[in-house]
């Protein structure tokens, strides 16, 4: 029982992890909570739903839900994000509250506020490892964000975007001057960021077998609890995060009731908030706050 | 100096203010192929406003910046870079989780295209590895290449800065303080470098206030004092210029 509800954790912070890493990706280069991250997660379900539903595979509709996602959050970059760059940063976290309220408008329009339901099972099966039980959708889950996650860090690590994401991420003004077109270097961490998302959205999607416009607010936010307790200066913090903050919230519902699920989840967040504002991964104090 | 090929570096009638505060007023200089040039002037002379001005991080507020005979005032700076000006810093800026290695690459934003920069640089790069292990070599850092740039000395530190700049081969390399707080033998080391850079072609413009480097150095020097030009000339005419004596000694006094 303990260990069937720590898969089932775990694949639900599979899903986190990875709307953590968009969302510390964006707020590790710029600052900047982009709060449209959510919605960007749920639409990217429902790309990812609309290719399963036109009977095409599992891979073609991850790969839909990334690219939506991400050209979607290249417009939140080019209207919400870039005219206001020299403003304070809580006026493009407001234009990203808006956009986020707009694209949930648009999902509840076109698609209707009802849950959309997936008829075909994807993925059929479950493996039994002795006592646990876990579903080919779980392992798929798990199996696609490790993948993303792994792709994610080579990319940030080894490559020459990567480099310059990271040059811009620390000092934009030096790496400015060293050349790097910081501009288009924004664009790309908020692609890369809204393709994450849009994974994560048809994951999460595929897992519950059910989408609804809502569940950007209901799982997406949660997130950025789960970057919060990562460290917001720390991209890597989410991959800690995330499945402890999956576990955590499994086991509170299952040991505790669901009713108490987010106060579990948020409490944590201001716990961290209170104790250890750097989070878990986060170096000294001085690592909080201003980094770009 | 050549009259007739375009300066590598002009700038013209430059006037940047801040406010009602004139940081620089009216300032004219030049650095032609290949020449070494000092800028020098007590603290506050507008130096490294002067340098912001030429690389795009302030905007000159009249005049203009020509690099080759094109005028640059108005481009972004990381345009400016693009065209062939790199600059270090009187305070070392090196990025904090990036090696030695790392930072010769990051100096290389264009190198390939697009999707070859999404590809490992070791694999899809062959060009940009080349050019930063020749800049390695040259700069003898070839022992400390993969050791985190911010955890060397301060000395090496400064070496790190000067090779990221050189290595997107610019025209014109401005240098803020390049052997402030160095030793004689590094900063021998580092004026053996800069020569060397300079029969490469390279032209150096560089803020410096230890006077014996500048006076054995540079080609040509420009004095500021209060964002004003006060003299200009070769370093054994400023030497004896009474305007610059006065500036720094009747200061002091």
């Amino acid at each position: 029982m303990l260990i069937q509800q720590l898969v089932n954790g775990l694949t639900l912070g599979a899903v986190y992890t990875l709307i953590a890493l968009s969302f510390s990706l964006v707020m590790g280069i710029l600052g900047v909570l982009n709060l449209a991250i959510a919605e960007l997660f749920m639409l990217g379900g429902y790309f990812g739903f609309a290719v399963l539903m036109a009977q095409l595979p599992l891979p073609l509709a991850l790969i839909a839900g990334m690219a939506g996602a991400a050209l979607v959050a290249a417009i939140v970059e080019r209207i919400g994000y870039q005219p206001f760059r020299a403003a304070p940063v809580v006026t493009p976290m407001l234009s990203t509250l808006g956009f986020s309220i707009i694209l949930q408008n648009v999902a509840t329009n076109v698609w209707g506020s009802d849950p959309l339901q997936l008829t075909d099972e994807v993925l059929s099966g479950r493996f039994n490892i002795g006592p646990v039980s876990v579903s080919a959708i779980q392992l798929t889950v798990l199996g696609v964000t490790v993948l993303l996650v792994a792709l994610l860090a080579f990319l940030v690590q080894r490559t020459s975007i990567g480099r310059a994401l990271r040059a811009v991420a620390e000092n934009r003004d030096v790496a400015r001057l060293l050349g790097v077109p910081a501009g288009r270097i924004t664009l790309i961490a908020f692609m890369l960021s809204g393709a994450l998302a849009g994974a994560a959205g048809v994951l999460i999607g595929v897992h519950y077998a059910a989408i609804t416009p809502y569940i950007g607010v209901e799982i997406g936010l949660k997130a950025i609890a789960v970057m919060v307790v990562g460290g917001t200066t720390r991209i890597w913090g989410a991959l800690i995060a995330g499945p402890l903050m999956g576990v955590v919230e499994v086991m509170t519902v299952a040991y505790g009731g669901s009713q108490i699920r987010d106060f579990v989840v948020y409490g944590f967040m201001i716990l961290i908030l209170l104790l250890r504002p750097q989070g878990l991964l986060g170096g000294g104090r001085s690592d909080q706050g201003q980094r770009v | 100096m050549n009259s007739t090929a375009p300066a590598r570096l002009k700038l013209d009638h430059v006037t940047k203010t801040f406010g009602g505060v004139h940081a620089l007023t009216d300032l004219s200089l030049q650095v032609a192929p290949g020449q070494i040039v000092g800028v020098i002037g007590p603290n506050g002379a507008g130096k490294t406003t002067t340098f912001n001005v030429i690389t795009g991080a302030y905007r000159a507020t009249s005049g203009s910046v020509l690099l080759d005979g094109h005028d640059v005032t108005a481009e972004p700076s990381h345009r400016i870079a693009r065209a062939g000006i790199m600059r270090t810093f009187q305070n070392i800026r090196l990025f904090s989780d990036m090696s030695v290695w790392e930072h010769l690459l990051v100096a290389q934003p264009h190198a390939g295209s697009f999707a070859r920069r999404l590809l490992p640089t070791r694999f899809s790069n062959p060009k940009a590895i080349e050019r930063a292990e020749e800049v390695l070599e040259f700069f003898a850092l070839g022992d400390v290449r993969n050791r985190l740039a911010r955890s060397l000395p301060y000395g090496l530190q400064r070496k790190v800065e000067m090779a990221r700049a050189v290595t997107a081969r610019p025209k014109l390399l401005l240098l803020d303080e390049p052997v402030a707080g160095m030793n004689h033998d590094e900063a021998e080391t580092i004026r053996s470098l800069m020569l060397r850079l300079r029969q490469d072609g390279l032209s150096i413009l560089l803020i410096e206030h230890d006077m014996a480097f500048v006076m054995n150095l540079c080609d040509h020097l420009y004095v500021l004092d209060f964002g004003v030009l006060i003299a200009q000339g070769r370093p054994e005419e400023i030497r004896l210029n009474p305007a610059v004596l006065d500036a720094y000694l009747g200061r002091a006094a």
